[in-house]
């Protein structure tokens, strides 16, 4: 059983980098999942793993062995890709056995190994269709079963659930972690989905440009993400950027001011931030609440109850907007105007470069 | 609503006014001669005849297809010994004595040796009305027989090679495909010289590869090797466009699904094995049909090559109905051959499909 490990791994295609300088270790057993925006690079790290890409720099392991001119086969992958990538041809039993045929199982292993990964998917009852007889769900149960019934040391999974529906997605969620938990195997997971990403991950791993932004555990980066990406990226809806300029700056606490909510002190480390900094404040729309007088004060744009909690967007004063998470039985209206207050101890305080400040 | 006027479009004749052009050359000259030929086969048609036509039956079929079987024991001498010839081999009584006029054995009248074979002292012969037709189609079926699986196969193989995405490609393909924008006629009138007994390219380049040893061949002028030689040529010429059929079909396959093969483990024989052949079934079963087609069809390069000789050996079913409908303007006849080839593809091609349907 193996964990990974990537270190100043690169990729450029003729003179666009793509994958830059990606140091990354990850232990055996854990489940990573790789998020990121649209071109970032996290698909390409994925089948850099798998060996379907070449990698351009910089070393990768598997266990303790460098694997960077090893064939996809030699790796003791797995991969369950976006598409399912089933054999037209072949019925279910036979794509699950794919792999023990071609590498010369006894009948009587191979049998027994496709219906004990059925066993474990439920699917026994499609073994003898073909892809074409099967919705989504039971394609994509068969794509995983044709991984496991290899029993690799790492799982890869390439954005898996993205052609499924949405109430499918969430059951097959549910199912991936249960195996992972079965299994006890690593895997990784590209997503571009936070949600997947938050429900799923023992690590995240943002990604942007090719650049990793942020290790770390889903609760580490919804509440202290690293830089404005991150904080942009994670939790749903986004987190609310305000400009500020620094007031003054004491020991364990800072003046902050701007045009959308006026002068508001704040308990904070300040090491290394000084007068006149240009700051961005963070704050996540649930860690808003409803008074009489607050900072923040605006007109409302848009109301969404969803019963829970109710969405209310804000146009402020200045003409930035807002998002706010209330109380599932607030009452409030377009076009009324609305005060805020936020927990204080819950902001995020970025500097000029995006990087997080206290 | 505006209250403009109708579009001519939606008038009901519309559609049939605009697919009228397309439809009447169809008919002029695909349907109509089909059929027609189906009429003449039946009747003593000429190209040109102060007699009336009339209808025959299935008289032409009878003079194309008539076969027999004669087995005949050697002549003996009186002490019942075999005569042997000059050779010392066994003789025969002549075979004209059965096919001329003997009214012990009319249904043998006309015919001619096909072929012969011995068992043990008797000899069989078997004859055909029409020899030179049974030639004919006896050359046809050993065209299509060679050149179907040798073209299909070659076209995969170089669809294969020229599907690799390397620099230049291109080139390959278009070096490939370049025989068939070419007339076919060209193209064998080129090959004449190719082939040439004594100065021809293929002469010469086995001399020089041989050190001088090779004796030059004239190719097209040797029965035995004048239809091979056509062979050799229709196969290469036709081989590009099979070849950009495969690689249509080779690209429909999702690149993923050989992703999956690398990782699952598959090497580069499994995954043609495994993932290539059976994506490409459909476009195989395209292919065998439409070589059979084109090989059944097989003229052009005998009408400029050969004429169907020497000794008749490059004779083909469709040469032969253009030679009986034109220049022996035995219209009758040549429609007849048609009317055989037609079954003939089109039972093969049921056939073909028979045997690469769908199985569920």
């Amino acid at each position: 059983m193996a964990g990974l490990s990537l270190s100043n791994l690169k990729k450029t295609y003729g003179k666009v980098e793509v994958i830059k300088d990606v140091d990354l270790e990850i232990g055996h057993g854990e489940f990573v999942v790789f998020v990121g925006p649209s071109g970032c690079g996290k698909s390409t790290l994925l089948r850099m793993i798998a060996g379907l890409e070449d990698i351009t720099g910089g070393e990768l392991r598997i266990g303790d062995k460098i694997v960077n001119q090893v064939q996809p086969r030699d790796r003791g992958v797995a991969m369950v890709f976006q598409s399912y990538a089933l054999y037209p041809h072949m019925t279910v039993y036979d794509n699950v056995g794919f792999g023990l045929r071609l590498n010369k199982t006894p009948k009587d292993v191979r049998d027994r190994k496709i219906r004990e990964a059925a066993q474990i998917l439920q699917m026994e009852h499609l073994l003898d269709r073909k892809p074409a007889q099967l919705s989504g769900g039971q394609r994509q149960r068969v794509a995983i079963g044709r991984a496991i019934v290899r029993q690799p040391e790492v799982f890869l999974f390439d954005e898996p659930l993205s052609n499924l529906d949405a109430a499918l997605r969430m059951d097959m969620r549910m199912e991936i972690s249960k195996l992972h938990q079965e299994l006890g195997a690593t895997m990784i997971y590209v997503t571009h989905d936070q949600v997947e990403a938050m429900t799923l991950a023992d690590k995240i791993v943002v990604l942007n440009a090719g650049v990793v932004q942020q290790v770390g555990s889903p609760l580490e980066l919804y509440n202290r993400p690293a830089n404005l990406f991150v904080a942009g990226f994670i939790g749903s809806p986004k987190m609310n950027m305000v400009e500020v300029s620094v007031e003054t700056a004491g020991a364990n606490a800072i003046d902050i001011s701007g045009p959308a909510i006026g002068r508001l002190s704040l308990a904070t480390e300040a090491s290394g931030i000084v007068l006149g900094d240009k700051m961005t404040l963070g704050i996540r729309p649930h860690d808003f609440q409803q008074v009489p007088e607050g900072p923040f004060k605006g007109t409302v744009t848009l109301v969404e109850h969803l019963g829970n909690e109710t969405m209310v967007s804000l146009k402020l004063a200045n003409g930035e907007a807002m998002i706010a998470a209330l109380d599932g039985d607030t009452t409030c209206a377009i076009g009324e105007t609305v005060s805020l207050d936020f927990n204080r101890d819950k902001v995020h305080l970025f500097d000029s470069g995006g990087q997080r400040r206290g | 609503m505006s209250n403009k006027q109708k579009s001519l479009q939606s008038h009901p004749l519309a559609g049939w006014l605009m697919t009228a052009p397309a439809l009447i050359l169809i008919v002029l000259f695909l349907v109509g001669p089909f059929i027609l030929a189906f009429g003449f086969s039946f009747t003593n048609q000429r190209l040109i005849s102060p007699n009336p036509t009339q209808f025959v039956g299935l008289s032409n079929f009878e003079q194309l297809l008539g076969v027999g079987v004669l087995t005949l024991d050697p002549e003996r001498d009186d002490a019942g010994q075999v005569v042997l010839d000059a050779e010392g081999q066994p003789s025969y009584p002549r075979l004209r004595d059965y096919t001329r006029n003997n009214p012990d054995y009319p249904q043998y009248d006309g015919m001619r040796e096909w072929f012969s074979f011995s068992t043990g002292d008797a000899r069989t012969y078997v004859l055909a009305r029409d020899t030179v037709f049974m030639k004919a189609l006896t050359n046809t079926l050993l065209f299509v027989i060679i050149v179907a699986p040798v073209q299909s196969g070659l076209a995969l193989l170089l669809a294969l090679m020229i599907n690799q995405k390397l620099r230049g490609i291109n080139v390959f393909r278009t070096i490939y495909f370049m025989p068939v924008v070419v007339s076919i006629v060209v193209v064998s009138l080129l090959w004449r010289f190719i082939y040439d007994g004594r100065n021809g390219l293929l002469n010469n380049l086995l001399e020089f590869l041989t050190f001088g040893h090779f004796q030059p061949i004239d190719w097209l002028g040797n029965p035995d090797t004048a239809l091979f030689a056509i062979i050799g040529m229709s196969i290469w010429q036709a081989v590009g466009f099979h070849m950009v059929i495969w690689l249509s079909g080779l690209q429909t396959i999702p690149l993923t699904l050989y992703e999956a093969a690398d990782i699952e483990g598959a090497t580069p024989w499994q995954k043609f094995r495994f993932v290539t052949w059976p994506g490409l079934r459909n476009t195989a079963v395209l292919i065998l049909v439409v070589i059979t087609m084109q090989a059944f069809a097989l003229f052009s390069q005998i009408d400029v090559m050969t004429n169907g000789g020497p000794l008749d050996s490059t004779q083909t079913l469709v040469f032969q109905a253009v030679v009986r409908g034109y220049e022996q303007q035995n219209i009758a006849g040549g429609s007849a051959i048609s009317v055989i080839l037609f079954l003939l593809v089109l039972s093969i091609s049921l056939i073909q499909r028979y045997l690469t349907r769908e199985r569920t």
